[in-house]
């Protein structure tokens, strides 16, 4: 075998078959996936046992550069489709995922990929059961594009979602804003500001484990891209409410509020890929910050704003005034002075 | 953080606030109906003054005018068709800053030639262009060289390596004005409502203290050059308020940190060797302005990418409806034209102002659209 991907290992032949077996299935190593059939076969019990809702999730993941600080694409790929599931409430239990390769790219970066994948699904307790692998021209992708569906069971007493929101709730994210975002900008972009600033990727369900027994809790989502302003808005325009944030309660790196300020970007436009926002009944707020706090992943937990009746998603500044927070209308440029 | 947070103190800022609402009771003259018009030239200014509402803390006797010193806000339509004209051409690499990306002309912008296959790239430095250049010798380089004399430097120090290393792939588009001439061209006008200057900040850097002087001598109106921190601006219109108090009329500087009174000489110099004043320049939203461009010397005339490619010039008329140069002028607000938030928004931008984030009508819509 070559030691960089080819149109071989996408034609169906041996090649493929061989980067099948030595790569995905020893590395994702569960019996299921190992069935090598065309369909994971999960029996319903072993889910019934969780809960009475199914959550199905899937999402695709195409970023630049596809190794940074704090993880690479494979981890995040996991990431993002756990806790895209987990913020439902549910237990996430099984994921598939596809791969399209790129001809040419190097076998040693993709090993690194699933070995991460294959560590980050051990750490959340889901398994990779089913997945697709497709390779495609030199340019046609670019190195590696993955997608990942899974499913997870809601338990029956929970129901977390927009449609409990209501004015007077409390805003809570789980740490600072915008690691991941700027993390990925500064490699992209060539900035070569020195820092130790790395991706928040993470696994979320041990910190939304902690939240499922306290009752309360209302809605919980992953910042990822759109940042905690998309969140903001997505939960506004459903409830018709509005979304009232403290611009000195937002938990930041010093790092991250550096490059925002030097090019002129807003923090709450970033993405984060560890995250959570989470809306709560005013009288819980204390006892949620306190479940947040005592897991690492939560350290950082910060009260930032509230739910208001006036319809608009507004920042409450430094020196006491509000602006309105709009959606960036396209992708964020920086600024030149 | 260090050098931020310092600027932005609560306390201080209600300090200030007070000693202005102090002093504008002994200034009668200016009320809410005739306030005191203080135009903060740089869209830096613009942006913060917004960001942090400091046109909400002034007492209603002050009054902001958003002026020209955003170099995206004023960008004649045709210039942007001329680059996508040059991107277009086979192995062109065309750089910019981020913030002409989305500039549209009659053709569209940058943004949507590099989403038709044209290679544009943003690039944070000319120099990142230049070393492209390097790293493509096959290729040509073109740079679109924007902005005041914040930028200004940058470009020609780009310009005086690429000639001493020979460099045969790389040229620019000049679109690099000078402020001086554009604010003398305001205070000539009628019925101009300005009554000072928070002069910009990052320009002085470069160009120091001495051609204020001479519009504030000429034309009676005092200049305060501010640092972009809301303190820096609170500060700078203590300093404006306290000359017409003592009925001084002076070129003053808040932005010691930064800005010496010679300027910065080397990059002066760097300026005179490879730019030179044009005849006239279009600007957008206020026309053609005497000697506010810039173009290349006959040493650097051969890095003049609209030479090498042949470009003709070309005039995209501004919607007769856009108030742009009222707005500059501070004959109307943003709010006043009949295009703004409707025609004319972020997404879809008619108008000068609303082009770039640092443009008061683009601040208008982000941050006091209610």
């Amino acid at each position: 075998m070559t030691d960089f991907i080819t149109m071989a290992h996408g034609n169906g032949g041996a090649a493929m078959q061989q980067l099948i077996r030595d790569y995905f299935v020893e590395a994702f190593d569960n019996p299921t996936l190992a069935q090598g059939e065309d369909q994971a076969r999960i029996p319903l019990a072993e889910l019934i046992k969780c809960g009475e809702k199914l959550a199905f999730s899937t999402d695709s993941f195409v970023i630049d550069p596809i190794f940074f600080p704090g993880g690479n694409i494979g981890k995040l790929a996991v990431c993002g489709t756990v806790n895209d599931i987990a913020v439902g409430g549910a237990i996430p239990k099984y994921l598939s995922c596809g791969f399209i390769l790129e001809e040419g790219l190097p076998l040693s970066e993709l090993k690194e990929i699933i070995r991460a994948m294959a560590e980050t699904c051990r750490r959340a307790g889901v398994q990779i059961v089913t997945g697709d692998t497709k390779v495609v021209q030199k340019g046609a992708v670019d190195k590696v594009f993955i997608n990942s569906s899974g499913i997870g069971v809601i338990p029956a007493e929970i129901d977390w979602g927009a449609h409990q929101i209501e004015a007077g709730d409390k805003i809570i994210v789980s740490g600072t804003i915008g690691d991941h975002g700027a993390t990925i900008l500064n490699l992209r972009e060539n900035l070569g500001i020195k820092t130790d600033l790395h991706s928040d990727c993470a696994v979320l369900s041990p910190l939304i484990d902690l939240l499922r027994p306290i009752q309360g809790v209302k809605a919980i989502r992953d910042a990822t891209r759109g940042g905690v302003n998309a969140v903001l808005h997505e939960y506004a325009q459903t409830q018709n409410l509005g979304m009232q944030v403290h611009e000195e309660d937002l938990p930041m790196r010093n790092e991250v509020r550096g490059i925002c300020e030097l090019l002129g970007l807003e923090p709450l436009n970033f993405a984060n890929e560890g995250k959570l926002l989470i809306i709560t009944k005013a009288e819980k707020t204390q006892e949620i910050l306190t479940a947040l706090h005592s897991h690492e992943l939560g350290k950082n937990a910060a009260i930032i704003g509230e739910v208001t009746d006036d319809k608009k998603v507004r920042v409450v500044g430094i020196f006491g005034q509000t602006r309105l927070l709009d959606l960036p209308a396209n992708e964020p440029l920086p600024r030149i002075c | 953080m260090q050098f931020v947070d310092e600027f932005r103190d609560p306390k201080l800022a209600k300090h200030l606030v007070e000693r202005l609402t102090k002093l504008m009771k002994n200034l009668p003259q200016f009320s809410a109906k005739n306030p005191l018009y203080l135009m903060e030239v740089c869209g830096g200014h613009t942006h913060s003054i917004f960001k942090f509402g400091l046109d909400r803390l002034l007492p209603e006797s002050i009054e902001f005018i958003h002026g020209p010193g955003c170099p995206v806000c004023v960008l004649p339509m045709g210039r942007i068709d001329l680059c996508i004209e040059i991107a277009q051409n086979p192995n062109v690499i065309f750089c910019t800053f981020g913030d002409a990306m989305r500039v549209k002309g009659r053709k569209g912008s940058l943004l949507e030639a590099k989403a038709q296959g044209c290679d544009v790239r943003i690039v944070y430095s000319p120099l990142d262009a230049l070393n492209i250049a390097l790293s493509n010798p096959d290729k040509k380089v073109v740079f679109f060289s924007l902005g005041f004399e914040t930028t200004m430097p940058a470009a020609a120090v780009t310009l005086q390596q690429a000639k001493r290393r020979n460099i045969a792939n790389f040229w620019i588009v000049s679109q690099n004005i000078t402020i001086i001439p554009t604010l003398r061209s305001l205070l000539s006008q009628d019925q101009i409502k300005i009554d000072g200057f928070i002069a910009p900040g990052h320009v002085s850097m470069v160009i120091g203290y001495a051609p204020y002087r001479e519009l504030c001598k000429k034309f009676r109106k005092p200049f305060v050059i501010a640092g972009f921190e809301p303190l820096d601006i609170l500060q700078s219109i203590v300093m404006l308020v306290e000359q017409f108090a003592d009925g001084r009329c002076e070129v003053e500087n808040q932005y010691k940190r930064i800005v010496h009174e010679q300027g910065n000489m080397l990059a002066q110099k760097a300026m005179a060797e490879v730019f030179q004043l044009k005849a006239r320049s279009e600007w957008r939203g206020l026309g053609e302005i005497e000697e506010s461009g810039v173009e290349l010397t006959v040493d650097y005339r051969r890095f003049d990418a609209e030479i090498y490619f042949n470009s003709k010039a070309q005039q995209v008329a501004d919607d007769p409806n856009s108030r742009c140069g009222d707005v500059l002028t501070g004959k109307c607000k943003p709010a006043d034209c009949p295009l703004f938030g409707s025609d004319c928004n972020p997404d879809n931008a008619y108008g000068a102002l609303m082009v770039s984030s640092e443009g008061a009508c683009a601040a208008y819509y982000q941050y006091r659209r209610e």
